[in-house]
């Protein structure tokens, strides 16, 4: 078991560092249906921490636990070393959760840009008087916002949609753009929900490049779910699985992989 | 230019005018409409409000005086001074801010994610609410409200028409004050809702709820913005009534007009509800203007439920509003 200061170094060279954030005990009912049955896992500094595991496993109800939306009747979330108490979702985001949806939630009618610009809105400052008027200091603070925005823009290459409105992207470049808003908050803790759902071959590549490039370049923690294990396996550092609610595997992908619990799952377990 | 087209032109004028009050009226609407998808049915109610309560705090009124009196037999009307508008209007600003505190708390808060019928339904019971606070806050009476807006005949437009036509048109110059302040408001809500965080924030919330919390805004913060902004909209509206035929109880069964406008426009566009306001009121003063001899007069009581009526059938979304599209 791996100590919560100490970090560890992946197999491809990385260092990770201590717990960011942990989970302990954490079980989510829906009326009588038991959605997370007692799940503790930790997410360290700096990792791309995967979830996995078949449909209805409770992959997206252990996101939205992570991102507020959802409340847990027991067990703690551990941010930062502290217990965090039940608080509202944007409360959640605030305190440096950013996160994406399976199903995309952007801003439709706003353009590219706003849309992004709508990430750093927790990171403003200046009075709604002095923005209307434009006056010196929010003047300032807005450009260093645009150019914030702007790095990530040329980061994620979407220069040439900027002042596009959302709902006129394909559903690849909303994905995409979805992943700018959440960047552009500047996260302690990246939470992408299905990043790669319903995206062909090449849309998956550059997906997974540009997860691995913005862990890389801004050290981000990431945790995502993800259906498809090729893409799993050669993105994550450490990999939980999860079936009918209950964690059945927590690793190393190598380590997952060769999981019995696991295989089972997946691949179902022979009747004799 | 023949007789009949300039009295047409005129009246079209006045009309323009009457619809710049509907359009206020609507645009209270539309705002929470599109913040929270409520239909707020109470927004006429809030604009008489908003008036009764201006007038109480210029006059010096009392609140709750009758209540008081009837309870304690005293007999006090007035604290005996009178406030100048610059004083009365942000202090009634003030008032429909802690009015829009209240209505999330008491009832907003409760009915999240609900059906938008049960919401629908709470704001009738808020304007029923509110017309009954109003009257007992501040009395039934139909009283003067004045805050400096001259009124009368513009003997500009009165001497310029002249000049150019050979006949002079009676338009109020309250009218042109209205139009004025109308466009004022439109423009301060739109730099607020591009420029400043607040808006961003508003027209996010309006757009996905969800995707709002996930980049940290607040839906109760932003409710209780909205239905502030839609009570100084209501404020503004309530003054131009008010100064025009005193502050009347009718005045919530005037704003009552607001629902074709909102057919009209589309109940998601600002612009919409400015647009439609204008159209109504410039299209039942010339309908009356051309068929009052052939049908008789008192149309303008209902033409604009009429072109509602043709509208809903040619144009279900409105003029500018979002068509629906749905996708098997």
């Amino acid at each position: 078991m791996l100590d919560s200061q100490e970090g560890y170094v992946t197999a491809d060279g990385r260092q990770i560092g201590g717990v960011v954030l942990e989970l302990k005990n954490i079980t989510l009912r829906f009326g009588g249906v038991v959605a997370i049955k007692d799940i503790s896992f930790d997410i360290r500094k700096g990792e791309i921490r995967a979830i996995i595991g078949p449909n209805g496993a409770g992959k997206s109800s252990m996101l939205n636990v992570i991102s507020g939306f959802y409340n847990p009747q027991e067990g703690d979330v551990i941010y930062k070393g502290y217990k965090r108490p039940k608080m509202a979702p944007y409360k959640v985001s605030r305190m440096g959760i950013a996160r994406t949806f399976q199903n995309i939630a952007l801003f439709e009618g706003m353009s590219v840009l706003d849309n992004i610009m709508t990430g750093r809105m927790h990171h403003m400052k200046a009075g709604f008087l002095a923005q209307a008027m434009w006056w010196g200091k929010a003047q300032k603070e807005e450009e260093e916002h645009r150019a914030a925005v702007e790095k990530i823009i040329d980061f994620l290459e979407i220069q040439a949609i900027r002042k596009t409105p959302v709902a006129r992207l394909p559903y690849g470049l909303k994905k995409r753009v979805e992943l700018a808003r959440a960047l552009a908050a500047e996260p302690q803790i990246l939470l992408l929900d299905e990043p790669m759902a319903g995206m062909n071959v090449e849309e998956k590549e550059d997906m997974s490049r540009f997860i691995l490039d913005v862990n890389d370049e801004f050290g981000t923690t990431t945790v995502l779910i993800e259906h498809d294990m090729g893409v799993v396996m050669d993105l994550s550092d450490r990999v939980v699985v999860m079936d009918y609610g209950k964690k059945i595997g927590d690793g190393t992908p190598d380590e997952v992989r060769n999981n019995q619990d696991v295989i089972d799952a997946y691949l179902g377990v022979a009747h004799d | 230019m023949s007789d009949t087209v300039l009295f047409a032109l005129e009246a079209a004028l006045n009309g323009l005018t009457v619809g710049i009050m509907y359009s206020l009226v609507a645009l209270g609407f539309v705002l929470i409409f599109k913040a929270s998808g409520i239909f707020n049915f109470a927004q006429g109610v809030m604009a008489l409000f908003a008036a009764l309560t201006l007038v109480g705090i210029q006059t010096g009124q009392v609140p709750f005086s009758h209540l008081i009196n009837a309870a304690l037999g005293t007999n006090i009307h007035d604290f005996g001074f009178t406030l100048p508008a610059i004083l009365s209007i942000p202090l009634t600003v003030g008032v429909m801010v802690l009015m829009a505190l209240l209505i999330e708390r008491l009832v907003l808060k409760h009915l999240v994610n609900q059906e938008p019928i049960i919401l629908f339904m709470a704001t009738i019971g808020l304007a029923y609410f509110l017309e009954g606070l109003g009257d007992i806050m501040w009395g039934a009476e139909v009283k003067p409200l004045d805050v400096g807006i001259p009124q009368g005949m513009s003997s500009t437009v009165d001497e310029f028409t002249y000049n150019l036509f050979g006949y002079g048109f009676y338009i109020d110059v309250l009218s042109l004050w209205a139009l004025g302040i109308a466009a004022v408001l439109v423009t301060a809500l739109v730099v607020f809702s591009q420029y400043t965080k607040q808006g961003r924030a508003l027209r996010a919330v309006a757009d996905d709820h969800q995707a709002a919390l996930s980049v940290g805004i607040s839906l109760r913060f932003i409710w209780v913005l909205t239905w502030s902004i839609a009570g100084i909209v209501a404020l503004v509206a309530g003054i131009m009534w008010g100064s025009k035929s005193g502050v009347q109880f009718s005045l919530s069964l005037i704003a009552l007009k607001a629902l074709p406008v909102l057919i009209l426009g589309g109940f998601t566009s600002i612009p919409g509800a400015i647009v439609g306001g204008l159209l109504i009121g410039v299209g039942e003063k010339l309908f009356d203007f051309f068929m009052q001899p052939i049908i008789g007069g008192a149309t303008e009581n209902w033409f604009a439920y009429m072109l509602a009526l043709v509208f809903l059938l040619f144009r279900p979304q409105g003029l500018f509003g979002e068509k629906i599209i749905e996708r098997v």
